[in-house]
């Protein structure tokens, strides 16, 4: 008897378990699950509208996925993503580093901090498409940064920024790394803070110089943070698509040098063209999630075993 | 940090998403009864503009901007204004949705409702629609039927379409049934400057620059002349394009293929050399760029536009600007063309047919109407009378042609446009052989063939059916 009360008050408390994921649970099925099941499901139908007439969705099997392939735009869109990506990714990790070891090291006795670390974030609650018509302006045949370079005799005409590929390249990769150093600043800043300060004073009185305190303490120990940081970018850097696309007008110009991988998936969107959209999705998914395993391998490591 | 801000945004955006729809559905209702109880009384007062007793009680209107609700509100008679959205016509309800076409956005909205207005309930279904030249045959052709027959369905006569231009019912016509009408012209002319013209072509008088620029070897030939003194003959080469491509002998899609006009071809040659010999530019047009060339101190020579290009467009009211001293002057130019216009589609399925063929005969075939549209709003009407008659008549010369009446001219042109070789695809493949075209000139593709591809690669993507 007391055998099955105790029992039932087990249950019971279980019940308010499951009771109190549900709402976490049902919100991922209606917009994580769903939606993921579908593209999948989509990526194998040809699926399109032309005009006001539906075409399909008729079963192609694997024909959308072998059309992304033989057609080189996987290749070629992934590629002029990740030199966007690389363009601003390394100036964003040296500048946050640079930016996260002042930060944090008391014998600088840093003035401001607090206003310099918000100044630094700023950049990232400009809205992307906001900072990208800024640049569309600053940087147009007549804009203010050409008259600024033929005023002063550098340039004897207006150099054309937007039909430039490495010119427009370079933009997109400046404009990620303005919008997402702070973020990263901080997050290295957190990493950094958390080394045991006793392992930086022994090696002061040791006598090692500040730059070999970076390089043989700091950067060894902030390891998993720098890959988790490089990782999260690297996943951030293949959904690319608002500052690209603003500044080229959605057309990936010049000569669809600064075309990524999103952008080319809006492209389908003109024809609804669920089909094709789906087998990019679903490349862009399993790429993204090879990515998250590394993370997730590196972070949790240890406690795996 | 950043995921809450975003959950944060988007909560936000999904509240007012809910607001908005909330208010215009406790909206409706609102209004539907009250409006059904003065019914009887007004009926009888705007008789002629009343519809059939069966007929539905709100007119919906489909459209991208204001200028249709505004040529109704001033022109159609018993038109009564309630807000900025709706007014009434008797015992009708109009009700404006107007969705702006950036990013396709008004297409999208239209393929969406059209297709199931038969079945929509009688308030929410579509009456009329208004579409530009561009896409119009999307909308206008036989399968899947969207748009009413005017003739057949809508009862209007050849006698009543008679004064209208040939090309603007060719723009709605598909297999014979005309689906459409409109109560513009959008014919364009030549714009350039009397300035520039007397410091180059030491006259100003456009009967004397006509004959320069009346074909496009002589126009090539001006162009470069205009180089030498500093100046560009046109901003961007996407200037000429609808001029060329008016003047086409095919479509853009051919049996199902993809299909290249001589005429097509000629644009890019031509504006190849332009561009190489730095006597245009490649600017996008409304850019910037292109703005700066109607200011006093801009360095470009004409101009391709229309009557509403030249009167609304050109900065007039600006005081740098050329068109303030009234310094343009107007030809007719190596080709005539047409660049823009709107046109009025009934839907199939709407409830209220016969007050949709009085509004599109109100409008668009009454010539009375159409002059006080010229008068009040500076519109080339679809009248050929009217517009002949206006192109005799020295008060309406424009200021800023410096009191020169283009009228005749755009008659003219009118006449001589043909727009029978338009196709459903004309805008997705125009907007992308543009923007090939535009990276070959700068030299981004080395060759015509290799931007041919990368524009053959852009249609397939809008239009997977012409894939290759």
């Amino acid at each position: 008897m007391s055998d099955a009360r105790k029992k039932s008050k087990v249950v019971s408390y279980n019940k308010w378990g499951y009771i109190f994921l549900a709402p976490f649970f049902i919100v991922w099925v209606i917009f994580q699950f769903i939606p993921l099941a579908t593209t999948i499901y989509n990526s194998f139908f040809e699926n399109y509208r032309s005009g006001l007439t539906q075409i399909g969705p008729n079963f192609v099997g694997l024909k959308n996925f072998v059309t992304i392939v033989t057609n080189g735009d996987l290749i070629n869109y992934s590629k002029n993503t990740l030199i966007m990506w690389i363009i601003g990714f390394i100036p964003q990790i040296f500048f946050s580093l640079l930016l996260a070891a002042w930060f944090t090291d008391p014998s600088l006795r840093l003035k401001a901090q607090r206003f310099f670390k918000t100044v630094i974030y700023l950049p990232n609650l400009i809205m992307a498409s906001a900072f990208s018509m800024l640049f569309f302006t600053l940087f147009s045949d007549n804009g203010p940064i050409n008259s600024i370079l033929v005023n002063i005799g550098l340039l004897s005409q207006p150099f054309k920024f937007m039909s430039n590929a490495t010119a427009v390249r370079c933009l997109v990769g400046f404009m990620n790394f303005v919008m997402w150093f702070g973020n990263t600043t901080i997050l290295l800043m957190a990493g950094m803070m958390g080394i045991d300060q006793s392992l930086f004073e022994a090696a002061e009185v040791d006598g090692a110089t500040a730059t070999e305190v970076f390089w043989k303490i700091t950067l060894p120990i902030l390891r998993p943070i720098l890959v988790y940081v490089l990782i999260t970018s690297l996943i951030g850097g293949l959904q690319m698509f608002d500052v690209p696309q603003i500044l080229t007008n959605g057309t990936g110009d010049p000569a669809r040098s600064s075309m990524t991988l999103i952008m080319y998936l809006n492209k389908h969107l003109f024809s609804k063209n669920f089909g094709m959209g789906g087998a990019l999705s679903v490349f862009l998914f399993i790429i993204t999630g090879i990515l998250s395993l590394i993370v997730f391998r590196i972070s949790y490591a240890g406690e795996v075993k | 940090m950043k995921k809450l801000a975003s959950v944060l945004l988007s909560t936000l955006m999904a509240a007012s998403l809910v607001a908005c729809g909330t208010s215009t559905s406790s909206g409706t209702p609102a209004e539907a009864p009250a409006e059904e109880k003065p019914a009887e009384a007004t009926a009888e007062a705007t008789a002629e503009a009343a519809p059939a007793g069966d007929e539905g009680s709100v007119l919906n209107i489909y459209c991208w901007n204001e200028e249709f609700k505004s040529r109704l509100e001033d022109h159609y008679p018993g038109y009564e204004k309630v807000d900025a959205t709706t007014g009434k016509i008797g015992d009708v309800t109009v009700k404006f949705t107007i969705t702006p076409s950036d990013d396709n956005a008004y297409q999208n909205k239209l393929d969406e409702v059209l297709p199931n207005n038969a079945s929509a309930a009688a308030d929410d279904k579509v009456d009329i629609f208004l579409v530009e030249a561009d896409y119009a045959l999307k909308y206008t052709g036989a399968d899947p039927a969207v748009a009413l027959d005017v003739k057949g369905d809508l009862g209007l006569t050849d006698a009543d379409l008679a004064n209208q231009y040939q090309y603007t019912k060719d723009v709605v016509t598909a297999n014979g049934v005309l689906r459409g009408v409109s109560w513009q012209g959008c014919p364009g002319v030549l714009v350039y400057r009397r300035d520039i013209a007397t410091e180059v072509f030491g006259t100003d008088d456009p009967a004397e620059i006509a004959p320069l620029l009346s074909d496009w070897d002589k126009f090539n030939e001006a162009a470069a002349k205009l180089k030498e003194a500093g100046y560009t003959i046109t901003c961007s080469a996407n200037d000429t394009f609808r001029v060329y491509s008016n003047n086409v002998t095919s479509k853009w899609v051919e049996d199902g293929k993809i299909n290249i006009d001589p005429n097509i071809e000629k644009w890019v040659e031509d504006s190849k050399a332009l561009v190489d010999a730095g006597e245009t530019g490649t600017y996008d047009l409304w850019g910037d760029e292109w703005n700066a060339g109607f200011m006093k101190d801009g360095k470009v020579f004409c101009y391709f536009g229309p009557a509403w290009l030249i009167n609304f467009c050109m900065a007039a009211d600006d005081e740098g600007s050329v068109a303030h001293d009234g310094g343009w002057a107007a030809v007719e130019g190596p080709q005539g063309f047409n660049w823009g216009g709107t046109w009025i589609c009934g839907a199939q399925g709407s409830d209220n047919p016969t007050l949709v063929a009085d509004i599109m005969k109100q409008l668009t075939c009454t010539e009375s109407v159409m002059t006080d549209i010229v008068k009040k709003d500076s519109d080339f009407v679809n009248n050929k009378p009217a517009m002949e008659a206006a192109a005799k008549d020295d008060s309406y010369a424009f200021p800023i042609l410096g009191g020169q009446n283009p009228l005749a001219m755009f008659c003219e042109g009118a006449n001589k446009i043909s727009m029978a070789n338009i196709s459903n695809y004309d805008q997705g493949c125009t907007e992308e052989f543009q923007n090939a075209m535009k990276n070959y000139f700068d030299g981004n593709y080395a060759t015509y063939e290799e931007a041919l591809d990368a524009f053959y690669k852009a249609v397939g993507e809008k239009y997977p059916e012409l894939a290759q």
